[in-house]
């Protein structure tokens, strides 16, 4: 193709509209269409037993194939440490329940506060259940949380026949340990880890240099300076 | 594509006493639109179709809009005479004064439901005009002109409109219900409809519903505790 | 009420549909096709008449998959509604979250950076090879082929959705794109895998149209079957490759230059007939279009945020106003209608749906015909039930 034709060519491209090509059945050996996808199908079939592509059958449940690291099913809520109750990071601030589109999530704030895990006091739910029935896992309240607590899980071999009680997960049931996040979405889990890391040196970056100052102020009351500008 | 000014100027002087309206949209987007008067819809979205200019061929959306009444409490002031007793030089008195008061009036402004329709032209390839017709009121008088004989794609979305908001349109080929079944009684879309309250159990309940569980929580329905 | 009671009347119009007189002696039949049928892609109904068998009257009925979705829209805020769009064309879940979040963008005037723009296109022909291999598919298996070319067209469709999942979390009902970007930025090994992916799929269209495209059933049973003049597609809204099989050239990516779409050499197929092999071939020649768009978009991807760091995630009031949003999404025009205002929940919220707007001439195309081809006119309408009810 000459320079000048191809930068014809290329000048007609955003005018240019393809016409279909049409094959017309009086024009067609009769059969051929039909052997060739025959012959389509045969490479399939033979080459599925010599190359590994072609073969695309996954016996389940014997053979599974492995979930992509980011995969989302239902929600868990993280804790950290080994006891569940004392290290939930939920501090029923009520985000997902509001944001949650099928309103699938029920939370009761308790009337008394515990420590988290930078030593602050903040409420906790004593109720904090999920309808799974209902759920959608669009997974906005992972998205809107602020304290990083509610978080993804990959199991879906959930199916009980307890219709009316059998997928509402309360808190129980729902929490689920940092080294277990850590085993389903490693990344994920890192980064969160370090920037609660993060938060943590700030806060008592912050508590330090307050202490620091209350020290000092603590000593200057204890001797006082001459006052300035007076005096004898 | 010239702008909704200039369609407007074009399909006044095409059709003269059109009744057309410029209503402005206060968005980013700027898709202000045109509001038709009932009387002249068909002759207008004819022109627009068949104008060689314009040729808005390409009928998109036709949806429908629910405006419920309002309830507006103005401020008057309003004069009156009153007789009151005022002290005289000979004592209490009998006299009529003239007095004015603020007062609270309440009316409702009647809703209604609106068309909106939206344009677009694949001959010229330009964009979106929008179109407006409101009928009178929302219980009695819904009836507006069915615009499937200028556009064929207006017949199954008027009927959507039909079925969900109840608005009549009087021309239509075939105006049945289309997405709820034919013996629906209420037009769901509209902001006044109550759902039917069918549920048997509700274990994360929200706002209405948990109301509503609360009350039948005696009868053994609603939520699980 | 019975087929024939319905009052379609003799109403004169050009864009009418044509009436079929019977020219048999004795009644006509009338057959519900449906809703539980295997080829009725989902739970539609066809409420026939057949004179033998010719169909001499033809009324779609649906609403079994009404979901309200305009409804809930009212009462969830906005950003609640997008995995609610997922599930609007089930298939296709990404371009219906593109078409809401370009709608609320118009709304409120946002900008989108760059990268998310891209990333946008990738994701979104991504979804329109897999939707149209799997509609071709479908095709093909209403013809009686058993589901060969229809696996085939699935194992392609399962790399994909491997894709989807490793970057938005999930196969089908994505919720990745947001009002001001996309959700979570794509990764080099997800850009690695994508370009293998990419790079398969001109193999698999040039086998597929092997398999197919000269096959004598195929080109018997198709070729002059559901014939669409276009002004009569035009005027009924028809819209996506159907309008395009029909020879008008109205591609809304081409029309409303929404996106970066302009930046990319893609060509607009268009067929010469109007008929079911039109639309078969329009749709494989799309394929080809769409792995162009992918190659060049893969290739130029830049960097940067993916996200608007102004855009607000909670909260987000738009002022008072409306917009209308719609781009080329693989079945026609997928449109958004929002009026707000100025709260958190928007005051209507419409969607205009191609699948519903392509079977207003249904009957138009199936009059006349036999009823194993209004099988297959129907399925070369492509629809989604999702889509068609919401």
């Amino acid at each position: 193709m000459s320079y000048s034709s191809l930068a014809a060519w290329i000048l007609s491209w955003e005018k240019w509209t393809d016409s279909c090509w049409q094959l017309n059945l009086e024009d067609a050996l009769l059969g051929d269409g039909i052997l060739k996808g025959m012959a389509e199908t045969a490479r399939n079939f033979f080459g599925s037993y010599v190359s590994k592509e072609r073969l695309t059958t996954v016996e389940y449940p014997e053979q599974r194939i492995p979930t992509a690291e980011n995969a989302r099913v239902f929600p868990f809520l993280v804790y950290d440490g080994a006891n569940w109750e004392a290290g939930m990071r939920c501090v029923a601030c009520q985000i997902c329940e509001k944001e949650c589109p099928p309103k699938c999530i029920y939370i009761e704030k308790s009337a008394d506060k515990k420590p988290d895990y930078v030593g602050k006091q903040q409420f906790y739910p004593t109720r904090f259940d999920i309808d799974v029935s209902v759920c959608m896992s669009c997974q906005i309240c992972v998205e809107v949380c602020p304290f990083e607590a509610i978080k993804m899980d990959t199991q879906f071999e959930l199916a009980t026949d307890d219709r009316f009680g059998g997928l509402l997960f309360d808190r129980k049931e729902l929490s689920r340990s940092n080294e277990y996040y850590h085993s389903i979405h490693p990344t994920e889990a890192s980064e969160v880890d370090a920037r609660l890391a993060e938060e943590k040196a700030k806060v008592e970056a912050k508590a330090k240099a307050a202490a620091e100052a209350a020290a000092a102020k603590a000593a200057a009351a204890a001797n006082p300076a001459p006052p300035a500008g007076g005096g004898s | 594509m010239k702008s909704v000014e200039e369609i407007k100027t074009a399909i006044e002087a095409a059709i003269p006493g059109a009744g057309v309206e410029f209503v402005s949209n206060p968005s980013p987007s700027a898709q202000h639109s045109l509001r038709l008067a009932p009387e002249s819809a068909i002759a207008v979205a004819t022109f627009l179709r068949d104008d060689a200019e314009l040729a808005f061929d390409f009928l998109s959306n036709v949806t429908g809009v629910d405006w419920p009444d309002k309830e507006v409490a103005e401020k008057v002031k309003v004069t009156r005479t009153v007789t009151k007793s005022v002290d005289g030089p000979e004592g209490p008195v009998e006299q009529q004064v003239e007095e004015t008061v603020e007062e609270t009036h309440k009316r409702v402004e009647p809703g209604c439901l609106e068309v909106v329709y939206h344009l677009y032209s694949v001959a010229k390839k330009h964009g979106t005009l929008v179109l407006r017709m409101r009928t009178v009121n929302r219980s009695d008088q819904t009836e507006l002109p069915s615009l499937t004989g200028v556009w064929r794609s207006a017949e199954f979305q008027e009927r959507e409109v039909f079925d969900l908001y109840g608005v009549v349109f009087s021309g239509h080929p075939d105006l049945r219900r289309l997405l709820m079944w034919d013996g629906f009684k209420d037009h769901p879309m509209r902001k006044d409809y109550v759902e039917p309250d069918d549920f048997e159990y509700e274990p994360t309940p929200h706002d209405e519903v948990l109301k509503r569980a609360q009350e039948r929580k005696s009868e053994g329905l609603g939520t699980r505790d | 009420m019975s087929v024939t009671d319905i009052k379609t009347e003799r109403v004169a119009g050009w864009n009418r549909p044509p009436v079929i007189e019977p020219d048999g002696e004795g009644e006509l039949l009338e057959v519900a096709m449906g809703p539980h049928h295997p080829s009725t892609h989902g739970v539609f109904r066809m409420d026939l008449a057949l004179d033998g068998e010719r169909v001499v009257r033809l009324k779609p009925v649906f609403g079994y998959l009404h979901r309200n979705h305009e409804k809930l829209g009212e009462g969830q805020s906005y950003l609640a509604s997008m995995p609610y769009t997922d599930r609007l064309d089930y298939i296709c879940s990404l371009t219906n979250n593109w078409a809401y979040a370009l709608a609320v963008e118009k709304l409120v005037g946002q900008e989108v950076p760059e990268r998310a723009e891209y990333i946008r296109v990738i994701l979104a022909e991504l979804t329109r090879v897999q939707n149209h291999a799997s509609s071709i598919g479908f095709l093909i298996q209403e013809m009686g082929a058993s589901g060969t070319p229809l696996m085939y067209a699935f194992k392609e469709r399962e790399k994909i959705l491997d894709l989807f999942e490793s970057l938005t979390g999930s196969r089908m009902m994505c919720n990745y794109m947001r009002f001001g970007g996309c959700r979570v930025d794509v990764s080099a090994p997800w850009l690695d895998a994508t370009r293998k992916v990419v790079a398969g799929l001109p193999v698999f269209v040039d086998e597929f149209e092997a398999l197919l495209s000269s096959n004598e059933i195929l080109m018997a049973r198709c070729q002059g079957v559901g014939i669409l003049r276009p002004e009569l597609a035009i005027n009924a809204g028809v819209s996506g490759p159907m309008l395009r099989a029909s020879g008008v050239n109205y591609d809304v990516r081409k029309v409303d230059h929404y996106g970066i779409y302009d930046r990319f050499q893609f060509r607009v197929p268009l067929g010469d007939h109007g008929d079911i092999y039109d639309r078969y071939m329009v749709r494989i020649l799309e394929m080809r279009e769409s792995i162009k768009i992918l190659e060049q978009a893969l290739k130029d991807l830049p960097a940067g945020p993916i996200m608007d760091p102004k855009a607000k995630l909670r909260g987000f009031r738009p002022k008072p106003g409306e917009a209308y949003g719609r781009i080329e999404a693989p079945k026609g025009e997928l449109g958004f209608y929002l009026i707000s205002d100025g709260g958190p929940n928007p005051y209507r919220y419409r969607v205009r749906t191609p699948s519903l707007i392509n079977l207003t001439i249904l009957e138009d195309m199936c009059l006349g015909h036999n009823v194993a081809d209004v099988v297959l006119i129907f399925g070369s309408v492509d629809i989604v039930l999702g889509e068609v009810d919401r």
